[in-house]
């Protein structure tokens, strides 16, 4: 079959079981969109932003564990993609980028709309193509996917001259079936010394706690890390990206660590003396002060990349595999030993964090005038039932969520964490949406963040993505107003916002429904009738209290048993 | 703080020096020298790369370079036996008594002398480091006009070998 290479790109696709394309058009991918005119295998996006096209995308691999695709034009569009392909990066999410270049012979003139994608993306792909010839095309497609998808995922971008997508100048198509790169082969199995050497020191801990990350919800773990923790009778936190690998609803879960995860999350890491960490890669906003960080425990890192291991801790037990193959083969020797923890030291561990447990570290005092924003994500829970996919932008109403509404399932919590891209939501709202037409997606939201992507209020109108948007708007970049309250002795410098538009017109004028909700006593109704809505977009401004602040907190320089708690805990 | 020589063999494709430069700029690694040519198999570059940090900022520039798709294969020379030679050309101010001077360093340091005017030489010295600073400082820095150095390049002793 004799094929062009807009066609060859549509037929890689196709082979590739790509559903979307999320996309915005422009001169040097003309080909191709005139190419994808002829088909409808593939179902174009078309979005109103380039970052939008890449969050969509994004939305959509972290909710179905697929790549997310996005085709962009050369310049503008490129660099527009550019946030949306970092912020896939910080967190490892599987994405091809094709974008468009001006044609090869044109390559380095300062062409018409001409920028070095592959320089300006290279620092924040996992690898990037330039395509060099049409005969390679169809191969530096599936290398891509391949490279996306595999050992630890991340962004591809691929770079297409014009000219090599150009109708008329075809070459014979075969996809090929395998992919054959030397340079290239993550790990798979873990080391069995490793392993052995793992299960021995897990089994010999006194107070031993399970660190686990986003890695297992990418590696498709969740049943594995379950069984594991179950199996050991273990506590266990998840770091934010990890949320819903463990059901949140189990009793072994004290939740999640870090800069805002709970009281009995971090005393239990500081005070553990195995640590068990899983597919996380020990973020400055999960370790606190390094120097205080666990410091009685031994450390086992199980993680598919080598420079995640002992990169900002020194671990005693490395393994280097793929999370799912690494614990299915601990699971079986745990069960082959028939050993476990000493049952008196794990009941003693387990009192002492029942005490911490019992400090109550996430109650908040009830407002009869003021919605606190805690409790709109608890309503939200109950209305949706725990069973919603979230998505969420950046800053206060983001950690919130987190909070408060309890993921049991993996792949439902869907934000940015390593980047932590205001803007996010709304666009990965609809790709998650597109993915699971029939499910309930809710997008929690901050005033200011939701401005950042609020133009793809239209492209949901286009595809009737029925999104409900919880906006928690305190009329302050909260999260930064926060910052200055506790370390800038409250000189809010410009973290208000002294022009808001109105949110109920603004939806409405884009077609979708707006609520404003204000009193506390109507959350429970509007949340009701907002998702009794089942096909339309309806956009809830909560106007929330303006001065409450995320707690717990481990503020900068400090160790996991120096929280700051809610000083209003002890009224609730 | 620990030198090390690092020999990587990459992918030979444009863009793929950029990649390695490029995470050393980014992590903020440091870069004592990069040299870089393609080998007897065209497909493959050889790059030697020498470089200064902690072992724990050296496990993590290996581990980082290995993480790169371009990279097939590397190795911390320092761990082993090996050769390291570098190739340097000075021009040096050559007068008077001073050019017997200069001769004479030259063959004990056993270079070669490429070029003569009447005011200067063109000498050409291989070895290690620890050779090329020892002669730039016996022939006293102040009669250098100009120094071009290659960095550092290195290869296993005995049958090891960096292959694909
Ligand atoms: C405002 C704000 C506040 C935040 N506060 C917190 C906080 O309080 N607590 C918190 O935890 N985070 C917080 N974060 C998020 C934080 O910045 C990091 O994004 C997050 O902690 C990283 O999570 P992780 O360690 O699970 O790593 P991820 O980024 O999810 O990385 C996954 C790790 O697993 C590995 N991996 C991937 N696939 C596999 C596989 N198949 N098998 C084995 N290993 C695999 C990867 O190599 C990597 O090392 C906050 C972010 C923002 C924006
Ligand atoms: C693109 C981008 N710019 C700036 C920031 C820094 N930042 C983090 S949170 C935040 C405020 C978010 O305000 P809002 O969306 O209203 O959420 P709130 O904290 O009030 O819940 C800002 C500016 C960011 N994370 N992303
Ligand atoms: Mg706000």
């Amino acid at each position: 079959m004799e094929l062009s290479g807009g066609e060859i790109l549509i037929e890689a696709l196709k082979e590739e079981g790509v559903e979307f394309l999320f996309g915005y058009p422009g001169g040097a991918v003309l080909h191709i969109y005139d190419a994808l005119y002829e088909q409808n295998s593939v179902k174009h996006i078309l979005v109103r932003h380039e970052q939008g096209a890449t969050h969509a995308a994004d939305g959509y691999a972290r909710a179905t564990g697929k790549p997310g695709v996005v085709l962009v034009t050369s310049g503008p569009g490129a660099t527009n993609a550019v946030t949306g392909i970092a912020t896939a990066f910080m967190d490892s999410i599987p994405m091809v980028v094709l974008s468009g270049q001006v044609q090869s012979r044109f390559i380095g003139s300062d062409a018409f709309q001409e920028v070095d994608c592959i320089g300006i993306t290279r620092p924040c792909v996992k690898h990037n193509f330039l395509v060099d010839s049409l005969e390679n095309f169809a191969e530096t497609m599936k290398k891509a996917f391949h490279v996306a998808t595999t050992g630890r995922p991340g962004p591809v971008v691929v770079d297409i001259p014009k000219d090599f997508t150009a109708p008329g100048v075809t070459v014979p198509f075969n996809y090929p079936k395998t992919v054959n790169m030397r340079s290239y082969s993550p790990a798979e199995q873990g080391h069995p010394g490793q392993i052995r050497k793992a299960v021995d020191l897990i089994l010999s801990a006194k107070r031993p706690m399970i660190y686990s990350g986003g890695g297992v919800v990418l590696g498709n773990a969740a049943a594995q890390l379950t069984e594991f923790t179950e199996l050991l009778g273990y506590p266990i936190t998840q770091t934010l990206m990890g949320l819903g690998a463990f059901p949140a609803s189990n009793k072994q879960n004290l939740g999640m660590l870090g800069m805002h995860g709970t009281y009995e999350a971090n005393m239990a890491m500081h005070d553990c003396d195995v640590l068990i960490a899983i597919g996380a890669r020990f973020d400055d906003r999960v370790t606190g002060e390094i120097e205080s960080f666990c410091p009685d425990a031994k450390i086992v890192h199980v993680d598919v990349d080598p420079a995640s291991i002992s990169k900002n801790v020194t671990v005693d037990v490395p393994i280097v595999g793929n999370v799912t193959h690494v614990l299915d083969a601990m699971i079986a020797l745990i069960k082959d030993t028939g050993k476990r923890a000493d049952s008196a030291d794990l009941a003693q561990w387990w009192a002492t964090i029942k005490g911490w447990s019992d400090m109550n570290c996430m109650a908040y005092q009830l407002d009869d005038k003021l919605i606190k924003p805690q409790a709109v994500v608890e309503a939200l829970w109950r209305e949706t039932k725990g069973d919603a996919y979230i998505c969420s932008d950046v800053g206060q109403h983001q950690m919130w969520a987190a909070q408060f509404y309890g993921f049991d399932k993996p792949r439902r919590w869907i934000n940015s964490g390593g980047l932590g891209t205001m803007g996010f939501g709304l666009p990965a709202a609809i790709g998650v949406q597109l993915a699971f037409p029939d499910e309930v997606v809710a997008c929690v939201t901050g005033e200011a963040s939701v401005q950042m992507c609020i133009q793809e209020l239209s492209t949901a109108l286009q595809y009737s993505t029925p999104i409900k948007v919880i906006s928690l708007n305190n009329r302050y970049m909260g999260m930064v107003r926060q910052w200055q309250e506790f370390n800038y002795d409250k000189r809010y410098s410009h973290s208000y916002m002294d022009a808001l538009p109105d949110f109920v017109k603004l939806a409405e004028s884009y077609g979708h429904v707006g609520m404003r909700i204000d009193k506390p006593g109507d959350v429970e109704g509007a949340l009701k009738e907002a998702f009794a809505m089942k096909d339309r977009l309806v956009f809830m401004d909560f106007q929330t209290d303006q001065t409450e602040n995320v707690y717990p907190m481990i503020e900068a320089g400090k160790g996991h048993h120096e929280m700051r708690l809610n000083p209003a805990r002890e009224l609730a | 703080m620990r030198r090390h020589v690092i020999s990587v063999l990459l992918e030979n494709e444009s863009g793929a020096l950029s990649r390695v430069s490029g995470l050393f700029s980014a992590r903020g690694y440091n870069i004592e020298s990069l040299t870089v040519a393609a080998t007897h198999d065209p497909t493959l570059s050889r790059m030697t790369i020498v470089t200064i940090g902690t072992d724990r900022i050296v496990e993590q520039i290996i581990k980082q370079l290995n993480k790169l798709v371009d990279v097939v294969r590397l190795t911390d020379l320092t761990e082993v036996a090996f050769i390291e030679r570098e190739i340097m050309m000075v021009k040096v101010r050559a007068v008077d008594a001073g050019r017997e001077e200069l001769k004479r360093m030259t063959d004990i340091f056993r270079g070669q002398i490429l070029d003569v005017t009447d005011s200067s030489y063109v000498i050409e010295l291989t070895g290690d480091d620890y050779k090329l600073s020892g002669f730039l400082d016996a022939i006293g820095r102040d009669n250098i006009i100009e120094a071009v150095r290659s960095g550092a390049t290195g290869i296993a002793r005995g049958d090891k070998s960096l292959k694909p």
